[in-house]
C-alpha cells in the first residue's frame, strides 16, 4: 500500500510539474516582484532599492484610497449580488426544467457572449446605455421620455449592469453544477415529509446549492474588484475603482513602489473578505454528498 | 430465516380490519408506455403488504401514485376512505422510505429525523424528546448529533425509518428499502422491520423484487407483471399454489412436466405425466396456464419431493430416475434428476430439480447413480 501511494504521489507530482512551473513563472514571479517593489523607495522616475514601510503608511493614510477601495468593494458586492441573484434562476431552470438531452445545448448557448471580446461587450453596453444609445433613442422615439435618462450611464448603475452581464456565465455554471449534484429523491423526501415546494426549496435545495452559490460569489466578486476596463469606459473615468488608481500610480505618476503597495493592500483586503465569506459558509461547504 | 411466530395471529387480526388503501382501476400512461394497466387492490389497516415483481413491472410506479409523486391517468386511489385525487404528496397521510434513503446530507441525524416536525405545535424540548424516542425505536439512541453523511448504509436506513415514523403516518411506504444492504444486514433488518411494524401498528407497503424478502415479511403479497397484478395472496398460498406458471417461476424454483388431462370430477382433475403416471390433482391445486405455455403442465417445488434410495418404499408414490448433477450448498444439496419416461405419454426422460436438506447421517449422492423420487399428489400443481 505504502509503496503504491508513494509511486502515485510521484506520478501526481510529475503530472503537475509543467503547469506548476508555468504558474510560478507567470503568476508567482510577477506577484513577488510587486511585493518586493512595495517595500522599495520611490526616487521620482527611478526606484531606490532600499527597504521602507513608507508606501504602506501613505496608502493607509490616503483618504482617496479609502474612498476608492470602499467604492470598489461596494461595486463588486453589488455586482456579485445582482449576478448571483440573476444567475440562480437560470441555473435552476437549466438543472430542473431543461430535458437532460438538451442541457449541453443550453450550456453552449450560455457561453455565446464569450465569443466576443470582453472589451467589445463593454463598448456595446456603452452603445446601449449612452445618451444617444439604444435605450434613450428608443424611448425618445416612442415619446416616453423627452430628455435622455442619465442614471444609466457613467455611474455605478451602469457599471453594475455591464459587469453583471459579463460575469453571468461564471455564476451560472457553478450553481448549475451544485444543483445537478442534488439527489432528486431528497426533494421528494422534503415533499413527503410535509413541506410545500417553496419550503422544500428553502430547506433542501437552497442549502445544498450553497457550495455553488459561494463559488459563484467568489468567482464574480474577486475579479470585479480589480476590474479596470468597465470603470474606465462605462464609468466614464469619473468614478475610478482600485485598478484605475493602481494604474494611475504605476504609469501616469510613475510611482511604482506606491502603486505596488496599493496593489498588495487591495489584494490582502480581498483575500481577507473572501476568507470571512468562506468561513460564514463553512456549514454549507463541508457537506459531501 | 423464518417468519416470527406471531405472523399467523397478526394476519388473522388484520384480515377483518378496515381498508386503508383502495386502488380502483388505476391506470398510468407515460406517453405510449402503459405502466399500470388497471390495478384493483385493497390494503387493510395494519397490514404488512408487499408489491413484488421484476423491474419494470410497475410496482414502484404504483407505490409512487399512492405517495402522490405520480398522477394517475385514470381510476382512483383512496387512503383511509379519502379520495387522493388532487391531494399533493405533502398533504397525504403517507410517508416514504426511499430506496436511496434520501437522508439530507446538510443536516445532522436529529435534524433529519425532526425534519417533518416544523409545523408541529409542540415545544422545542418536546420535539427533541420525540426525535430521541424515534431514534431509540430504530436502535440509534444517542446518534442525534452525528453528521448524516458519516453514517453507514444500515444506519441511514434506520434514520429514514425514524424520520418517517415520527410523523405517525397512516401508511408507511417502503421502496426497496433493503436492496442496498449486504445479505446479513438485510436479514437482520427484515426481522426488525416486522417487529417495528407490529409495534407501531402502521400499515406498511413494501416494494421489492426479492421474493424471499416478500415471503419473510408480508401478510399479503401482490405479484405484478407488466403493470398488472398476477396474483394476490398470503406468502404460503403464493408459494404452494401459484395461480400461473409465471408466478411459480418468479417465486422460488418450480419443476414443470408436460401433462395430459384425462378426466375431471367435481373435486379433482385426473392427469398423466412422464415419470409420475396417472394422478388425481385436487381442484384447489389447479391453476390456469399462461397464454405462452405449450399445453397443460404439472409443477412441484424442489423441496416438495425427496430423494430416496432405489428400491426403498414409503407412504408416498415413487418415480425413478438417474442423478445428472449435484450442487452442494452446505445446508442443502440440489440434485438434478432425469426421470425415466416410464408411464408417460411420449416416453421421453425429463430433468427435475430436487432439494434435500443435509441432515446428520444423510449422505450426499453421486452423479450417475440411480435414485427414486418420493412424491405425493398433494404437492403437485396443475396448470391447464
Amino acid at each position: 500500500m505504502a509503496s503504491g501511494n508513494r509511486s502515485q504521489t510521484a506520478q501526481g507530482l510529475t503530472l503537475i510539474t509543467p503547469p506548476f512551473a508555468y504558474a510560478v513563472l507567470v503568476l508567482a514571479a510577477p506577484l513577488l516582484t510587486i511585493l518586493a517593489y512595495s517595500f522599495f523607495k520611490d526616487g521620482y522616475l527611478t526606484v531606490i532599492r532600499e527597504f521602507t514601510l513608507e508606501n504602506y503608511s501613505t496608502v493607509w493614510a490616503d483618504p482617496i484610497f479609502h474612498r476608492i477601495m470602499l467604492r470598489s468593494l461596494v461595486v463588486a458586492a453589488l455586482v456579485t449580488l445582482v449576478t448571483v441573484v440573476l444567475a440562480f434562476p437560470v441555473a435552476y431552470f437549466l438543472s430542473f426544467v431543461v430535458a437532460p438531452q438538451r442541457k449541453s445545448m443550453w450550456l453552449f448557448l450560455i457561453t455565446i457572449p464569450f465569443w466576443t471580446s470582453y472589451l467589445i461587450r463593454v463598448f456595446l453596453w456603452k452603445v446601449i446605455l449612452g445618451y444617444n444609445g439604444v435605450i434613450n433613442s428608443g424611448l425618445k422615439t416612442l415619446g416616453i421620455i423627452e430628455q435622455p435618462l442619465t442614471f444609466i450611464l457613467y455611474n455605478v448603475n451602469s457599471m453594475v449592469i455591464t459587469l453583471a452581464h459579463a460575469y453571468a456565465p461564471f455564476a451560472i455554471l457553478p450553481i448549475f453544477i451544485a444543483l445537478e449534484k442534488i439527489d432528486r429523491s431528497l426533494l421528494e423526501a422534503g415533499r413527503d415529509l410535509g413541506e410545500s415546494r417553496a419550503m422544500t426549496f428553502w430547506r433542501v435545495t437552497l442549502p445544498l446549492a450553497m457550495p455553488g452559490v459561494v463559488a459563484a460569489s467568489l468567482i464574480v466578486f474577486i475579479p470585479t474588484i480589480g476590474d479596470y476596463v468597465t470603470p474606465a469606459l462605462i464609468g466614464g473615468g469619473k468614478i475610478p475603482m482600485i485598478a484605475n488608481m493602481i494604474q494611475a500610480q504605476m504609469l501616469d505618476l510613475d510611482n511604482r513602489p506606491l502603486g505596488s503597495a496599493l496593489a498588495v493592500t487591495a489584494m490582502l483586503i480581498v483575500a481577507l473578505i473572501s476568507l470571512i465569506f468562506l468561513a460564514l459558509n463553512w456549514r454549507f461547504l463541508k457537506v459531501r454528498q | 430465516m423464518t417468519t416470527p411466530k406471531s405472523s399467523t395471529a397478526h394476519r388473522a387480526s388484520v384480515a377483518g380490519a378496515k381498508p386503508m388503501i383502495e386502488c380502483r382501476g388505476v391506470q398510468k400512461h407515460y406517453g405510449d408506455y402503459h405502466a399500470l394497466r388497471g390495478i384493483d387492490l385493497t390494503i387493510r389497516a395494519g397490514e404488512f403488504f408487499s408489491l413484488l415483481g421484476p423491474s419494470g413491472c410497475g410496482k414502484t410506479t404504483l407505490l409512487r401514485t399512492i405517495a402522490g409523486f405520480e398522477d394517475i391517468s385514470s381510476g382512483a386511489v383512496l387512503i383511509d376512505g379519502q379520495d387522493m385525487e388532487g391531494v399533493p404528496a405533502n398533504r397525504r397521510p403517507t410517508n416514504m422510505v426511499f430506496q436511496s434513503y434520501a437522508i439530507f446530507p446538510h443536516l445532522t441525524v436529529a435534524e433529519n429525523v425532526g425534519f417533518g416536525l416544523r409545523r408541529d405545535p409542540r415545544s422545542r424540548t418536546e420535539k427533541a424528546a420525540a426525535v430521541e424516542e424515534a431514534l431509540e425505536m430504530v436502535g440509534l439512541k444517542g446518534y442525534g448529533a452525528r453528521a448524516s453523511h458519516a453514517l453507514s448504509g444500515g444506519q441511514r436506513q434506520r434514520v429514514a425509518l425514524a424520520r418517517a415514523l415520527i410523523l405517525k403516518p397512516k401508511v408507511l411506504l417502503l421502496d426497496e428499502p433493503l436492496s442496498a444492504l449486504d445479505r446479513k444486514m438485510r436479514e437482520q433488518m427484515q426481522v426488525e422491520l416486522i417487529k417495528l411494524q407490529r409495534q407501531v401498528g402502521i400499515t406498511f407497503v413494501l416494494v421489492t423484487h426479492d421474493q424471499e424478502e416478500a415471503l419473510v415479511m408480508s401478510d399479503r403479497i401482490a405479484v405484478m407483471f407488466e403493470g398488472q397484478i398476477a396474483q394476490l395472496d398470503g406468502p404460503e398460498a403464493l408459494y404452494a399454489r401459484p395461480t400461473s406458471r409465471r408466478v411459480a417461476n418468479f417465486i422460488g424454483v418450480m419443476n414443470f412436466l408436460p401433462a395430459r388431462v384425462l378426466g375431471e370430477t367435481a373435486d379433482a382433475v385426473q392427469i398423466e405425466a412422464p415419470g409420475l403416471g396417472r394422478v388425481d390433482i385436487p381442484m384447489a391445486n389447479v391453476s390456469r396456464a399462461d397464454p405462452g405455455d405449450e399445453g397443460p403442465s404439472v409443477g412441484f417445488r424442489p423441496e416438495a419431493v425427496s430423494l430416496i434410495a432405489p428400491g426403498a418404499q414409503g407412504a408416498n408414490r415413487v418415480a425413478e430416475g438417474v442423478i445428472d448433477e449435484v450442487v452442494y450448498y452446505g445446508d442443502m444439496t440440489y440434485y438434478d434428476v432425469r426421470l425415466d419416461g416410464s408411464g408417460s405419454f411420449d416416453g421421453k426422460a425429463r430433468p427435475v430439480r430436487i432439494a434435500m436438506r443435509n441432515v446428520f447421517g444423510r449422505e450426499v449422492q453421486d452423479v450417475g447413480t440411480r435414485a427414486n423420487v418420493s412424491w405425493s399428489p398433494g404437492s403437485l400443481v396443475l396448470f391447464r
